[in-house]
Formats: C-alpha cells, sequence, structure tokens
C-alpha cells in the first residue's frame, strides 16, 4: 500500500511539474498574473509530493518490505536502521529520487526566498526547474520506477553493497546531489533571463547568493566523498580520477569559474554572455555526470548497475536540456551588450583569465574522461587514462590560476596598474619564496615538487594578509576592530575561501612529498617503528557486528615513552554478500595521521598490517571545509537580503566598498 | 542576428552527444586482442586426461583449429557448452581446450558429466599461459590458421550467432585459402 | 634456585620473544616496491576500473606474481609494460602512451589552453578599444525610474 502510495505521489509530482513548466512560462509572455502566480504554489507542492515518495520508500525501507524490489536489491534486515535510510539511495532508482528530491527542495527554496523577484522571473525560473523536473520524473516512471514490486516478496535483502555502509554513505550523496543539482537554479535564472531578452546586473545578483551555495555544497560533498574513500577503501589514497569523480569534479571546476564571472557581472555588468555560458556549462555537466554514472558508457568503480534503455533515456534528455539552453543562448547571447569597459590589466581580465584557465582545465578533465569512449566510438582501439594523465596535464594548468588567485583580489577594477601591484606584493612574493624553501627542508629533505606547490600555497596565503592590510590602511589604529566587523561577509568568505586553496596544496603536497608506509608481518607482541612512532601490535580478537563478524587488531601507539593513542583496526567480512572489508583504523592529528589497516591473517596472532605515516592530509580536507563555510559565507552577506528589501534593480557600475573588497 | 561564435557551443555540443550516443552501443570492458594476426603463443602443456602425454600449438599446425578456455568454476562456460559440443560434433573444425586454472579431477569430473567436445584439452594449472594469450574473462575462443596465426578471438560465451556468422565464413575461407 | 633461575631466563627469553620487531610483511621491501609501483599503472581487466595494486582479482594477483618474477629475472619496468601490453593491448596503461591516436589526447589540453588565451587576448583588446555602450530604451527607462523612486531621493 505505502510503495503505491509513494508511485502516485510520484505520478502526482509529475503531473505538477507539467504545470509548473508550462503555464507560468506562457503566462509571463502574456502577462497573465493569475497563471504567473501558478509557479510558487505548483513547486511547493511538487516539492511536497516528490517528498511524500521519498518518505514512502524510506518506510519500505526501514519497514524491511521486500516486495518492494529496489528494497529487496538493496536492503537486508539484519541491516542497521541508519543505513537502510541510506540504503534508499543506494542504487540508482533511489538516488535518482534523492537527485529529484533535491530539484524539489531547491524549487522550494526558490519560490519561498524570492519575494523581492519580478513575477515574471520568478515564474520562467521555477517553469525551467519544472521542465527539469519532469525530464527526471519521467525518466523515474518509465524506466526507473524505485517502487516496482516483487512478486512473490523476497524473504530477506540482498543487502547494500558493504562498501556502502559507512557513514560517508549517509551524508556524501545528499550533499554531493545538493550541490550539483543545486546549478539547476543558476542555470534556470540564466534561462530566464535568456527568455526575457534582458541579461543585467540584477540578474547576476539574483543568482549569485544560489550559485555560490550550491557550489559550496558541492565543495563539501567533494570533500566528503574523498575523505570517505580515504579510510573506506584501506590503501589511503584519496583522490583516483575515477571517471566518475571526474564527473563531479567538472561541475566543481566550471562551478567555480561562474562564481567568480558572476561577481564582475554584478559589479561592473561585464562578461555577461559569458556568464549565462557557464551557467549553461556547470549544470549540463552535472546532466552528464548523471549520464555517465547511469549509462553504463564508462567503466568506474562507482557505476550502478546499467541499462541500455537508461542510457537512452538520459542521453535523449541531455540532448533536449541543453540543445535547447544552447540554441536559446545563441539566439539572445549574440544580442547582449559588452558591459563596463576595463582595461586589459585589471581585475576584470584578471577573472576572465581565470575563468579561461579554469575552464580549459575542466576541458583537459572532460577529454581525458571521454577519450577513451571517443576513440572507441570511432574504431581506432581501446585505451585507459589514468592518474598519470590527469596529473600531468592538470598540475601545469592549475598553477598559473593559483598564481594569478593572489594578484586579482588586489588589483583594482576597470584598470590596474602593474608597477604598483608589484609594490604591494613584494613582501608576500619574498614570504612565499622564503616558505617554498624552509618548508621542504624543515620536513626533512628538499623535494622540487613539494617547493613549487608552498611556494604556491604561501603566495595564496601571503596575498590574502596583504589584502586584509589594505583594508586596514588610513584606519585609525582605535577604530580597526570597527572596521574589521564593517567589512563584509562576502569579502571574508573570499578571503577564507582562497586561503581553504592555500591549505589544501598544502595538504596535497606534504602528503604526496613525505608520507611514509611500511608493510609488516606482525604476530601478537610484536612492534613496528615508523617516523619515531612505535607501534605495538597488543591484541587480535574477534568482535560481532550488526551484521558483520570481525577480527579486530589492538595495537598501541607510543612515541619514546609517551602513550599516542590506540588503534583498533578491523577486518570484517559481511555475512550476507559474503564479503571482506578492511576497517582502517586512523588516529587524526592536526599535522599527521598515523593509519593502520590489517592485510591478510598468515596465522589467527599473526597478521600482514600496513601501517602509514601521512603528514598533513588532514589539511587536504580542511582547505575544502575552509572554502565550503568561505562560500556560504559569502552566499549569506546582508547585501542581498539588505537590497532584495530595496527592491529597486541597480545598474551595473555600482562601485564602493563591497565592489573593491568581493572577488 | 545569431552570430557564428555563438554557435560553437552547440556544435561541439552536438559533436559530444554523437559520440556518448555511438558510445552507448559499445561494451567498454570488451578489449580486443593485440594478438590478432600474432602468431599463438607457444606452449607445451601436459594434456588433461593423460597427464604423462603434452600437447604443443605445433602440433596443429597445417591445420586450422579453434582453441577454446574453459574451466569448471566459470559459469559462462557451461552456457557456451552445448554451442561448443554442437560445433566439434560437425567435424567441421577441430576444437581444442585449454583447461584454465582448473583442478584437474574438477576439469575430468566436468567433462564426464556435460560432454567433451575437445580432441585434447591442455592443462593450465597456474593460468601461466593463459596470461600469454591474453586471457581476461573465461570463456574465451580464438580461431588459428594453419601457420599457427590467430585470426579471430571471441571474450565470453560463444552463441550459435556467432558460429554462424563469424567462426564458420572464417574457417571456410581459411581453409579455402591454403 | 636453579628452578628460579631458569623461569627468569625463561620469562626473559618469553618477553624478548614478545617484543621482536616485526619483520617486514615481504622478503625483499625493495623488490615489493618496484613491484606496486608498477601494478599502480596498471589496469586491472577483469575489474571495474582499479588498479593491479589495488585489485584482489585473481588475474591481478597473478599478474603482481608475473611483475615481481620478471623484475626479479633482471627485466626493466618498460620490458615488463611491453610485455603487458603484448597481451592485452594499451588498455592495460593507465598512462597512454603517445602515439597517432593519442596526439589529441595528449596535446589537446595545450591546444586549448592556447586557444583559449589567443581568445581572451582578442577579446580584450577588440573590447578596449569598443566605444561605450549606449544604455538601451529599457536601461533608460529604469534609470529614469531608479532616480524618480522616493527612497533614492531620501
Amino acid at each position: 500500500m505505502v510503495p503505491e502510495l509513494g508511485h502516485f505521489a510520484l505520478i502526482l509530482a509529475l503531473c505538477i511539474a507539467l504545470v509548473q513548466s508550462i503555464l507560468p512560462l506562457v503566462g509571463a509572455a502574456r502577462g497573465n498574473d493569475a497563471w504567473m502566480a501558478l509557479a510558487r504554489p505548483a513547486a511547493q507542492a511538487q516539492c511536497l509530493f516528490i517528498a511524500v515518495a521519498f518518505g514512502c520508500l524510506t518506510y519500505a525501507f526501514v519497514s524491511n518490505d521486500f516486495s518492494v524490489k529496489y528494497v529487496a536489491e538493496h536492503s537486508n534486515t539484519q541491516l542497521p536502521v541508519a543505513y537502510r535510510v541510506a540504503g534508499v539511495w543506494g542504487g540508482h532508482e533511489g538516488s535518482l529520487l534523492l537527485w529529484t528530491q533535491m530539484l524539489g527542495l531547491w524549487m522550494f527554496a526558490v519560490s519561498i526566498f524570492s519575494r523581492s523577484l519580478p513575477q515574471e522571473m520568478v515564474s520562467r525560473v521555477l517553469s525551467v526547474m519544472g521542465m527539469v523536473a519532469v525530464g527526471f520524473l519521467l525518466f523515474m516512471l518509465i524506466a526507473s520506477n524505485p517502487f516496482e514490486r516483487l512478486l512473490p516478496a523476497a524473504l530477506d535483502g540482498r543487502d547494500l553493497n558493504p562498501l556502502l555502509q559507512d557513514p560517508g554513505m549517509v551524508f556524501h550523496p545528499p550533499m554531493l546531489y545538493m550541490g550539483y543539482v543545486g546549478f539547476s537554479v543558476a542555470f534556470a535564472f540564466s534561462m530566464a533571463a535568456l527568455i526575457d531578452g534582458r541579461l543585467d546586473a540584477s540578474w547576476a545578483r539574483w543568482s549569485r547568493p544560489w550559485t555560490t551555495v550550491a557550489w559550496s555544497v558541492l565543495t563539501l560533498g567533494i570533500a566528503l566523498g574523498s575523505g570517505w574513500a580515504y579510510y573506506v577503501l584501506g590503501w589511503g589514497g584519496w583522490w583516483f580520477w575515477d571517471p566518475v569523480e571526474n564527473a563531479s569534479f567538472m561541475p566543481w571546476l566550471v562551478g567555480t569559474a561562474l562564481v567568480h564571472s558572476l561577481a564582475v557581472t554584478e559589479k561592473r555588468g561585464a562578461f555577461r554572455s559569458w556568464t549565462v555560458f557557464l551557467a549553461i556549462l556547470a549544470f549540463s555537466l552535472s546532466l552528464l555526470g548523471t549520464f555517465l554514472v547511469r549509462s553504463g558508457v564508462l567503466t568506474s568503480v562507482h557505476a550502478f548497475a546499467t541499462d541500455p534503455k537508461r542510457g537512452i533515456f538520459i542521453l535523449a534528455f541531455l540532448a533536449v536540456v541543453v540543445g535547447s539552453s544552447l540554441t536559446l543562448f545563441a539566439w539572445r547571447a549574440s544580442k547582449v551588450g559588452l558591459g563596463g569597459r576595463f582595461a586589459l590589466v585589471s581585475r576584470e581580465s584578471m577573472l576572465l583569465t581565470n575563468n579561461a584557465l579554469l575552464l580549459v582545465a575542466a576541458g583537459a578533465v572532460l577529454l581525458g574522461t571521454l577519450y577513451p569512449l571517443a576513440l572507441d566510438a570511432f574504431g581506432l582501439g581501446k585505451i585507459s587514462v589514468g592518474p598519470p594523465y590527469f596529473e600531468a596535464v592538470f598540475v601545469p594548468l592549475m598553477a598559473p590560476a593559483l598564481f594569478l588567485m593572489g594578484i586579482a583580489p588586489l588589483a583594482r577594477w576597470k584598470q590596474a596598474s602593474l608597477p604598483e601591484l608589484a609594490v604591494r606584493l613584494r613582501w608576500a612574493l619574498a614570504v612565499s619564496f622564503v616558505a617554498a624553501i624552509v618548508v621542504p627542508l624543515a620536513m626533512g629533505h628538499w623535494s622540487t615538487m613539494v617547493g613549487f606547490s608552498m611556494l604556491l600555497a604561501a603566495w595564496i596565503a601571503a596575498t590574502s594578509v596583504v589584502n586584509l592590510k589594505a583594508q586596514l590602511a588610513h584606519v585609525p589604529k582605535g577604530r580597526i576592530g570597527a572596521r574589521l566587523a564593517q567589512l563584509p561577509r562576502s569579502y571574508y568568505g573570499m578571503l577564507l575561501a582562497h586561503l581553504g586553496v592555500a591549505v589544501f596544496i598544502a595538504g596535497v603536497a606534504l602528503v604526496k612529498g613525505y608520507e611514509a608506509e611500511t608493510d609488516v608481518r606482525m604476530e601478537v607482541g610484536d612492534t613496528a617503528h615508523l617516523h619515531g612512532y612505535t607501534f605495538r601490535f597488543t591484541a587480535i580478537n574477534a568482535v560481532k557486528g550488526p551484521n558483520y563478524t570481525a577480527e579486530r587488531g589492538t595495537i598501541e601507539v607510543t612515541r619514546g615513552t609517551e602513550s599516542v593513542v590506540t588503534l583498533n583496526p578491523e577486518k570484517r567480512l559481511y555475512i550476507v554478500q559474503n564479503m571482506p572489508m578492511t576497517e582502517a583504523a586512523i588516529d587524526a592529528g592536526f599535522t599527521r595521521h598515523l593509519y593502520v589497516a590489517l592485510g591478510d591473517s598468515i596465522t589467527p596472532t599473526t597478521w600482514v598490517v600496513r601501517i602509514y605515516h601521512k603528514p598533513f592530509i588532514g589539511w587536504i580536507w580542511g582547505g575544502c571545509l575552509l572554502m565550503g563555510i568561505g562560500g556560504l559565507l559569502a552566499a549569506f552577506d546582508r547585501r542581498y537580503r539588505a537590497r532584495a528589501r530595496a527592491g529597486s534593480a541597480q545598474l551595473a557600475g555600482a562601485a564602493g566598498l563591497n565592489a573593491s573588497a568581493a572577488g | 542576428m545569431l552570430r557564428a561564435r555563438f554557435l560553437i557551443p552547440l556544435a561541439v555540443f552536438a559533436a559530444f552527444i554523437g559520440i556518448l550516443a555511438v558510445g552507448l552501443t559499445l561494451d567498454p570492458r570488451e578489449v580486443p586482442s593485440p594478438l590478432i594476426n600474432k602468431p599463438a603463443p607457444a606452449f607445451n602443456l601436459p594434456q588433461l586426461a593423460q597427464p604423462d602425454k603434452t600437447i604443443s600449438q605445433q602440433d596443429m599446425l597445417g591445420r586450422v583449429w579453434l582453441l577454446n578456455v574453459w574451466a569448471s568454476w566459470c559459469v559462462s562456460c557451461r552456457e557456451e557448452h552445448s554451442t561448443i559440443l554442437e560445433l566439434a560434433r560437425s567435424g567441421v573444425v577441430p576444437v581444442l581446450g585449454l583447461n584454465y586454472k582448473d583442478e584437474r579431477a574438477d576439469g575430468l569430473a566436468w567433462l564426464a558429466r556435460l560432454g567433451n567436445p575437445y580432441q585434447i584439452s591442455a592443462y593450465d594449472r597456474d593460468g601461466r599461459i593463459g596470461i600469454d594469450y591474453g586471457v581476461y574473462g573465461v570463456p574465451e575462443t580464438y580461431v588459428i590458421d594453419k601457420a599457427g596465426v590467430i585470426r579471430y578471438k571471441r571474450i565470453g560465451a560463444v552463441t550459435p550467432e556467432v558460429v554462424r556468422d563469424k567462426i564458420l565464413p572464417l574457417v571456410k575461407a581459411l581453409n579455402g585459402n591454403a | 634456585m636453579r628452578k628460579l633461575l631458569a623461569l627468569l631466563f625463561g620469562l626473559i627469553l618469553a618477553g624478548s620473544v614478545l617484543a621482536k620487531e616485526a619483520p617486514p610483511a615481504v622478503p625483499d621491501p625493495a623488490l615489493e616496491k618496484r613491484t606496486m609501483a608498477l601494478a599502480e599503472e596498471l589496469r586491472c581487466l577483469v575489474c571495474q576500473n582499479q588498479t593491479i595494486a589495488d585489485s584482489h582479482a585473481e588475474l591481478a594477483i597473478d599478474l603482481k606474481n608475473q611483475i615481481r618474477e620478471k623484475l626479479k629475472a633482471g627485466m626493466s619496468e618498460e620490458q615488463i609494460r611491453q610485455y603487458m601490453v603484448a597481451r592485452y593491448g594499451d588498455f592495460v596503461l593507465y598512462n597512454p602512451p603517445v602515439k597517432a591516436t593519442t596526439v589529441p589526447l595528449w596535446f589537446g589540453p595545450f591546444a586549448l589552453l592556447v586557444a583559449a588565451l589567443a581568445g581572451l587576448f582578442y577579446y580584450l583588446r577588440r573590447r578596449r578599444s569598443a566605444a561605450p555602450q549606449p544604455l538601451s530604451e529599457a536601461e533608460q527607462a529604469r534609470v529614469q525610474a531608479l532616480l524618480d523612486s522616493p527612497e533614492e531621493r531620501r
């Protein structure tokens, strides 16, 4: 009964989505207020019905309703409740429902926080989002119904893949989807503006906070996924350039470009058609990612069980959505004016250069991801493209972008002067060089890779300090606190996000340059040494989890005479799928992680143990966290609310404090 | 009013869709063998049924033959078995087996139970010869010509369609040319 | 007394046995390091996009053993790569070799970069010389509206 209710709710949601995508749009074109007024309630009702469907599927999972095929395939009575809930998005159909649910929530949010927007704009935005929802709801109902019944019902489910039975599974997919579905808002705003034929600064200001929130959440979502891979896969890697990772990384790169380009469009009215293009591209890449994961065209460790029918549907959907938006773009964007003028050396041109670099980097990732497919499609053989390629290509493209990242926030809008910038940045440059030389030597030995990375990391950090100092120049001593409080949140958000990049780079470089590992054969009582730490294998016990049995090792870590931590790595055997899993134990310190994983057992008391010392690896995710927080801080800047209240569209070119501060 | 450069993204995207559409028809896991048109790698292995006798690819020189890699633990081998049996019984082409990473007793029992299509099965206990042949997904089937050159490789179960459309015409052609 | 001594001796012995330094998991760690480094670059054919090093599939283990044996026998990394390519094709290499069919792959990103920078430069130069855009009629109207709005007059 409940599954049918869910199914019915999806059908209703589809009906509402159809209404939402047609009437408000037509209403906006004809000036029919009643039709336009439908947009908000329709969006809210649609979100509600999707939530009902989502709730029904969750209920089916929690109540172990194995008469639902999807539940029988992805759950089990032994599965702890938290993972039964997460199991909702453990497979293709449910994760699609999650996708649609996120879209519903974004629509809902737009309908609530858009009171100050002109009615036509809201109608068009929600209508475009409604169209996207129509596609996904149709897809679910036609080819991926999560509520399909299984007759006769299974006695028990086949269980959730043990790799997914992890807290990471609870948080990572919702975050990630929320991020990349969030680009649908920027996309819808762009479409609405193109339909309207008016791409102005107000359009940029409206879509900017939405885009920044989506970008921040995507950043956090990707970071969560990477952190999860790090401890669950048992060999301590954190990024594998797998096609599915790339599928989430490409929208991130383009989204990063979009966030910056929107800033210019808002402040200076420039790059309008470029910004629209980026908004289309960011969302298109999200859709492409969805296609890649679900169509089976690429092999990936993350791929869902695939079905060619689904591939054809998503491809057709992709073609319709992206094709029509690019057609609209070609038709309308060519009429858009250039906006505010600026010189060859100016903050605008630097931001545009960085945009280009980010886009080229995204292009390189796309090329590497799809090249094997293209080669095969032309019948020219099969190749693999893996981490060596991506590292060789990506790093040189990003290095100049990181360098510019230090300069651009200090450059003036319209026209900047290189000599003046050089003067302002000379000590930042000096600090960076010192860091580049001192840090590698302090870590033990010289490495050019580390030196260069530290140069960039320190450069970004030092220029941020210079920037903050510049904000305080000519402020009397007693007023510094007041001045700091006065600076807009978006400014601090920018500083924080940029610092996050610096922290991230430092983490990546230091762990790559200085990580140490040892593989030892340990009998109970044995010790091993790594990087000044003593690891003593004191016990191995059999333990029983809710749906697995495990051997749990106890390893006491000491440094000199001082006790550091006791680690408990496990080797689990998940009973239903009879699948072994390595559960690494990690002592996460600020400057290093100690990572211990059990390998194979040689005798019941003798195990192969792999021990890593990973310096500064936590900074990788710490950096991402800073970026995410920075983004959120910027998105919730007061001025969006203040101006929203004023309700009047200001024309491009408004300079002032915000303009000179936000980047 | 349309300007050409604004159409570039649309054109690039159309090309993408084309490639992705073709991609949907391909199997990303099927890897073509670099051994096609190369001499079949040499082996000299004990026979499955008679451990004291050996078999080598040299023994088949001058004949067009099939080498079928199989194992008793392999599920798809069972699936293709009736097809292989039928092909062998038709007498069009001699079929040799390569029993891959199997227990001898299991392999023999499997053949006794399901029927033995192979003139001889070579016994590749440690899978070393399998590696030389680039075997990665048992079953695999090779068509080898009179000069000992690999002409065709099938990865996965041989179906009656594959026999009809690929193997038989190829065998006929290879026999006719010499 | 003797018994006690023996016991004590036994305890010390037991203690020393218990506290012994764990031996490396493999007899030759240097060889293992080379083996794994090479295995990291090779794709496991039966897996879903995993390296031979990461995979626990039987074929991956066999191939790791092959690499180890061949390194031990004195073959170079490059020779072993050739050995793998001869059997499984370029597909096994995660680091695709530069050849006619991979030229666009390897040089594409840099071609893209050059194109992007050229386009950018062209755009910026053109833009600098472009005349300032007059406001459109709609924009004019809104400027007027803004100027007239009570909030702005305040």
